[in-house]
This record gives structure tokens, C-alpha cells and sequence, in this order.
């Protein structure tokens, strides 16, 4: 059992996120980490291969170089080897430029099932694995929230807006999971210790054959033109349950409010 | 412009969100096409003609019954290119969003999702996404045809035009990869559980709760408040309470008076079912959750003391 897990480096939570002005493209200057979404998916990717006894999970990712730490995090968790995707010419792929850069790495590893996450916390996408698929010319099911693998097909369990359904499909497949599906793990001391020493590899957009017009800016067909402030907000009000009479202040602002 | 509008059906009705976008298509389009895919759906062409459509194209073949992307993919793809659709349109749901995204994977085009609003403005397509939780908001374009977007869920409301549409046929020529995933249940309401939708007062619980026991706190403000209690759809999947409970884009959308989210982080689609809440007051321990971008209150601390304790208070106060 082979599973490629696409992983991406968004902004840490705490980090003041912004829109450079200037190129209009995320600033991705301050902290950043793992994609938190992303961490079940690993989780999900890692439980596959448990399952199945035996088999190799490979953690993919397509951000700058100095993105490889959270790419450690996944083999911190326990993936067994690392492919980092890194190019100058990479910088401003839309949806459809990131789908082609993973497709062919994707395509290499010759994978039974393609895991990905919910959704960038940065980008609420929600959508990369369809265009993958497509590329990859695979079925795809999306918003698993639980994921069953038997007799060579997938069944999941997903919620839509009117209730749930179960898909199956077989394999080799692409697989989107909720972050209801699973707890990931905290990766062990042993396991960050270790994820020095497992492989890892670094490619540039040439190494995958990809053109310079098929990826980055040149690729993409959607465009940044500018950026606003959103419609002012009424005062909110914020407070530190410090003094622990935070019940206290919440009633006074209902009563204010006049919704007691 | 040549704009195609994607509609959804469900239970043989086209669904609330497509005919928003199709009211939508129409400010911008005199002539907006739609096109609808399912079995048996021949029917919704006069649907759709009246609330705007034109034309609209029919793909009806039991392939297409179960409501799964690929097979949709095929047919627009094919449909798009031979017809010059310059620009297609989705209502964001679960199932538009993986059509629109593998169309535009298969089409090289570009796709700018969670709109919420589109205009021509100098002869060019412009789409407004509010983007870092909503913090700023991004005018998006396209630098190529066709021009795909989504609409983020419930942001038109549907206009009867009052038209007739012209129906055309569409054949469904499906690739063998777009059969493989099959639909062994398709989805269906769950109607038992509580009603949430006509609550003035919501107690909402999210993944912060720790385990399903902890509803139990929830349950006692709301009935203190004079209320109902809601749930995320992390927990609603983890199956601590009903889908019939849960708010945002899969779930209801509600507007009560007052919400106060416990727990919960504040996701945008969570936000798209409970931002039109009169007051919005928010517990949460982490001081970056997103929530706190758009709660009248945010309270940073432990649900679990605040939530006992202003329980007694609102008691404590109503028998005063
Ligand atoms: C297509 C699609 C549709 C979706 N539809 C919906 C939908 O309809 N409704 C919906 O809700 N979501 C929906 N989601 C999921 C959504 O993106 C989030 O994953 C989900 O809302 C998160 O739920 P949560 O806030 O309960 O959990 P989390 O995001 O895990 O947040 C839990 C929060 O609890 C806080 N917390 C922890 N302990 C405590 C404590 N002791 N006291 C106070 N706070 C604490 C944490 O700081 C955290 O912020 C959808 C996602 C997709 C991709
Ligand atoms: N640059 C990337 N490299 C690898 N995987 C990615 C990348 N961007 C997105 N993904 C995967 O696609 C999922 C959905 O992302 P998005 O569509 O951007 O919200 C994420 O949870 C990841 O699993």
C-alpha cells in the first residue's frame, strides 16, 4: 500500500497574516507552519497503511524552500519519506498551475490512494483534489469523514448539504478528509528525532517536466487586481477571562444589549 | 458575454443557491444560458426559464443521476468548448466545488471560488473575495477564457424573470475514470432531532467541548435563555449531536437574535450559516480563533468554567 499525502505550509495561526500590497500575493514572511487541516490527512494516510500491514507513506509538498520544516512535521508523524517541490518559478500558481505541479509529482510515485486535506487555512480553497484528479485522470471523493479500505475499494462517508453519503471507489484514487475524520497524532520526540534521517528529496519544476508557461504566474489563469478593506464592523467588544469574571461580563453585556 | 450558470438540483427542485447565481448572471448577461445534469431532470427547464435562463441545456441520463462530479466534468467540459462558453458560473456546495475545480483542471482555466460578488467593469468580468478570514477583501479576475467562479453559498437570492427557456439537449459521453466512484447511499435529510431555524436564542458547541457529555452545559444555557442548542459540523460528524442541529454551509442557516458560539473556531463555513445573527457572543481559549473576527463578544477563556457560571447568573436573574 502506497499513499502520497499533500501537505502545504500556510501561515502560523498567530501570525498577523496580510496581502503584500506590493506583489499581492500572500506575505508569506512571518511564521508559518504545517497546514492544521493537513495533519489529518497524514493521520488518515498513515492509518491506511497500518491497516494494509505494509507500505510506504509519502508526504508532497510544492512551497519555497524554506517551507521544510513543516514538511519534517509529516515525517515527524511518521511518513516515511518527503518530496519538497521548490522553484522560483512556482511563485503565484493559481488552483490549476499547484493541481499540474503535484499531478506529475504524484504521477511518479505510482500510488494506490492520494490523500489531501479539507483545506488550505490560508487559501478555504476546498477544492485542489478535484482538480488533481482530473489531471491524474483518477476518481476522486471528497469530505470524508470516515474512510474505510476492503477488497481493493475505498468507502466513505461524507456529509453534504442534505445528509450523508456513502461513495466507493477503487483504487488508486484521490481522497479529500474532513478534519472530523480522525485526532492526529503529536509527533514523539523519537519521531523528530528520526525525521532527520529519513529521506527527503527536493525537486525543481524541470525535474518534473513542467514547462515554464505550465506553472507559477505564466500558468495560472486567475489574476490579483487589487485589495480593500472590508465594510467596517460595529464595535466588538473583547474580554480576558483573567479575573475569571469573564460569566459576570457577559451578562452585563446582555443586559446592555437588552437580550435578558 | 456567453455565461453559463450551473444548476443544482435536489429532490426535484433546483436548488436556492443556482438560481441566485442565475439572477445574478443576468445583471451581467441579457442572455445567461444554464445547463442542468441528472436523470430525469428534463423537467426543471421550465424552472429554470423562469427564474432567468434563456437557453437552458439538458443532460439527462441515468449516468448522471447520482449527484458525483466526474460524470457532471465530462459533460461540461465538452459542452463549454464546443458551445464558447466564455464564462461559467457555480453556486458553492460540496458538489459544485469538485465539477468547478476538475473543469477547470481539465479546461486550463482559472477558477476564483468563494465570490460574493461579480461585476463587468470596463468591459472586464471583476469578482470580489474576502479572503484572510474575511479580514480583506480581494478583487479577483481572470487572464483567460472561459472564466469559471463559485459563489459562496446563500449570497443571491433568486429572481423570477418570468421567462420560457429554449431547450437544448445534451448528450452525457462519460470518461471511464469519471464512472469509477459510485454512490452506494445518497444523501437524505435527517429530519429528526431539533428545530433550530425559528430559535431567537442560540447556544452553538463546537470540537472545544472536549466530548459529547459537555452538550449537557449547552443545554442547560439555552433553556436558562430561553433557546436552542446548535453544533459544528466537526461534532456533528464525530456524531456527538444531530445533523439536524448543525449551522453553516452543509447545515441550516439561522438568524437568531442572539448566538453564542462555545468552542467553535469560527471557520467560514461555519460563519456562512449564523453571520446574520442579531448578536453574535463567542468563548473560545485559543485568542487567534477566527471567530473572534466577527463576534460582537469574544470572551478568551475556558468554556467550561464560563459556561456553568453564566448559567446560574441568567437563572439567577430571570427568577429575581
Ligand atoms: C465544503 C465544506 C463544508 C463545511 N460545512 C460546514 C458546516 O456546515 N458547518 C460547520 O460548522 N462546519 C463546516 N465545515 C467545516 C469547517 O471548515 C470547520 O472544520 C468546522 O466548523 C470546525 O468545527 P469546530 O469549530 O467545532 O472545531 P475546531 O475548528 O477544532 O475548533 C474548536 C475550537 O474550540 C476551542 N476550544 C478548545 N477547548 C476549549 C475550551 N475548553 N474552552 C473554549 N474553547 C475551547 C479551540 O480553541 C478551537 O478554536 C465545512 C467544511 C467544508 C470544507
Ligand atoms: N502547495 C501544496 N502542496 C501540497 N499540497 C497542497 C498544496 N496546496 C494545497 N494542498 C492540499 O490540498 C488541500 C486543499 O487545499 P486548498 O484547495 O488550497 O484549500 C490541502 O489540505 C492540502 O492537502
Amino acid at each position: 500500500m502506497k499513499v502520497v499525502v499533500c501537505v502545504k505550509e500556510v501561515p502560523e495561526a498567530s501570525a498577523r497574516t496580510r496581502i503584500d500590497p506590493g506583489t499581492k500575493r500572500l506575505d508569506r514572511g512571518g511564521a508559518a507552519a504545517l497546514n492544521p487541516f493537513d495533519a489529518h490527512a497524514i493521520e488518515e494516510a498513515l492509518r491506511l497503511v497500518a491497516a494494509a500491514g505494509d507500505g510506504e507513506v509519502v508526504a508532497l509538498m510544492m512551497a519555497p524552500e524554506g517551507a521544510a520544516d513543516s514538511l519534517r512535521k509529516a515525517l515527524a508523524m511518521g511518513a516515511d519519506r518527503a518530496v519538497h517541490v521548490a522553484d522560483d518559478a512556482l511563485a503565484g500558481s493559481d488552483l490549476v498551475a499547484t493541481a499540474r505541479v503535484l499531478a506529475k509529482a504524484v504521477e511518479r510515485e505510482e500510488a494506490d490512494v492520494v490523500v489531501l486535506g479539507q483545506q488550505g487555512s490560508d487559501s478555504d480553497g476546498a477544492v485542489l483534489w478535484s482538480a488533481l484528479a482530473d489531471l491524474l485522470r483518477l476518481p476522486v471523493v471528497s469530505q470524508a469523514a470516515s474512510l474505510e479500505l476492503a477488497d481493493g475499494k475505498v468507502t466513505v462517508k461524507r456529509q453534504t448539504e442534505y445528509g450523508y453519503d456513502v461513495i466507493e471507489s477503487p483504487l488508486p484514487c484521490v481522497v479529500a478528509v474532513s478534519d472530523a475524520i480522525n485526532e492526529p497524532r503529536y509527533p514523539s520526540l523519537k519521531g523528530i528525532m528520526g525525521a532527520k534521517k529519513k529521506p527527503y528529496e527536493s525537486l525543481a519544476a524541470s525535474d518534473l517536466g513542467l514547462a515554464a508557461e505550465e506553472v507559477g504566474e505564466a500558468g495560472s489563469r486567475t489574476v490579483v487586481r487589487s485589495l480593500s478593506e472590508p465594510p467596517a464592523r460595529g464595535d466588538a467588544v473583547r474580554i480576558e477571562d483573567g479575573d475569571g469574571d469573564a460569566a459576570e461580563q457577559v451578562l452585563a453585556f446582555l443586559v446592555e444589549r437588552k437580550l435578558l | 458575454m456567453a455565461t453559463l450558470v450551473y444548476l443544482e438540483h435536489h429532490d426535484g427542485e433546483l436548488v436556492k443557491g443556482s438560481l441566485g447565481v442565475l439572477a445574478k448572471a443576468r445583471q451581467l448577461d441579457d442572455e445567461p444560458a444554464a445547463v442542468v445534469c441528472g436523470s430525469g431532470v428534463r423537467e426543471l427547464a421550465a424552472e429554470a426559464g423562469r427564474y432567468g435562463a434563456a437557453r437552458i441545456h439538458v443532460a439527462d441520463d441515468v449516468a448522471l443521476e447520482a449527484p458525483l462530479p466526474q460524470p457532471r466534468v465530462d459533460v461540461l467540459a465538452s459542452l463549454v468548448s464546443e458551445q464558447g462558453f466564455d464564462t461559467v458560473l457555480f453556486g458553492a456546495s460540496v458538489l459544485t466545488a469538485d465539477v468547478a475545480a476538475a473543469l477547470a483542471a481539465r479546461l486550463g482555466a482559472g477558477l476564483n471560488w468563494d465570490l460574493v460578488d461579480l461585476q463587468v467593469r470596463d468591459g472586464e468580468l471583476v469578482g470580489t473575495r474576502p479572503a484572510l478570514q474575511d479580514s480583506v477583501h480581494v478583487e479577483v479576475g481572470w487572464s483567460a477564457e472561459p472564466r469559471l467562479a463559485l459563489v459562496r453559498s446563500g449570497t443571491f437570492d433568486p429572481v423570477e424573470a418570468g421567462g420560457d427557456a429554449d431547450v437544448v439537449d445534451v448528450a452525457a459521453e462519460l470518461e471511464d475514470f469519471s464512472r469509477r466512484a459510485v454512490m452506494v447511499e445518497s444523501a437524505h435529510a435527517e429530519s429528526e432531532g431539533p428545530s433550530i431555524e425559528e430559535a431567537d436564542v442560540i447556544v452553538a458547541g463546537g470540537r472545544g467541548l472536549g466530548d459529547p457529555e459537555k452538550f449537557g452545559l449547552l443545554e442547560e444555557l439555552a433553556k436558562a435563555l430561553g433557546g436552542a442548542v446548535a453544533a459544528t459540523r466537526a461534532v456533528v460528524d464525530a456524531g456527538w449531536y444531530p445533523y439536524a442541529a448543525q449551522v453553516g454551509q452543509t447545515g441550516k442557516n439561522v438568524s437568531p437574535k442572539l448566538y453564542v458560539a462555545c468552542g467553535i473556531s469560527g471557520a467560514i463555513q461555519h460563519k456562512v450559516g449564523m453571520q446574520s445573527s442579531g448578536t453574535i457572543v463567542a468563548i473560545n481559549k485559543d485568542p487567534n480563533a477566527p471567530i473572534f473576527e466577527y463576534a460582537d463578544l469574544g470572551v478568551v477563556g475556558d468554556l467550561h468554567e464560563i459556561v456553568p457560571k453564566l448559567t446560574e447568573l441568567v437563572r439567577g436573574r430571570k427568577s429575581a
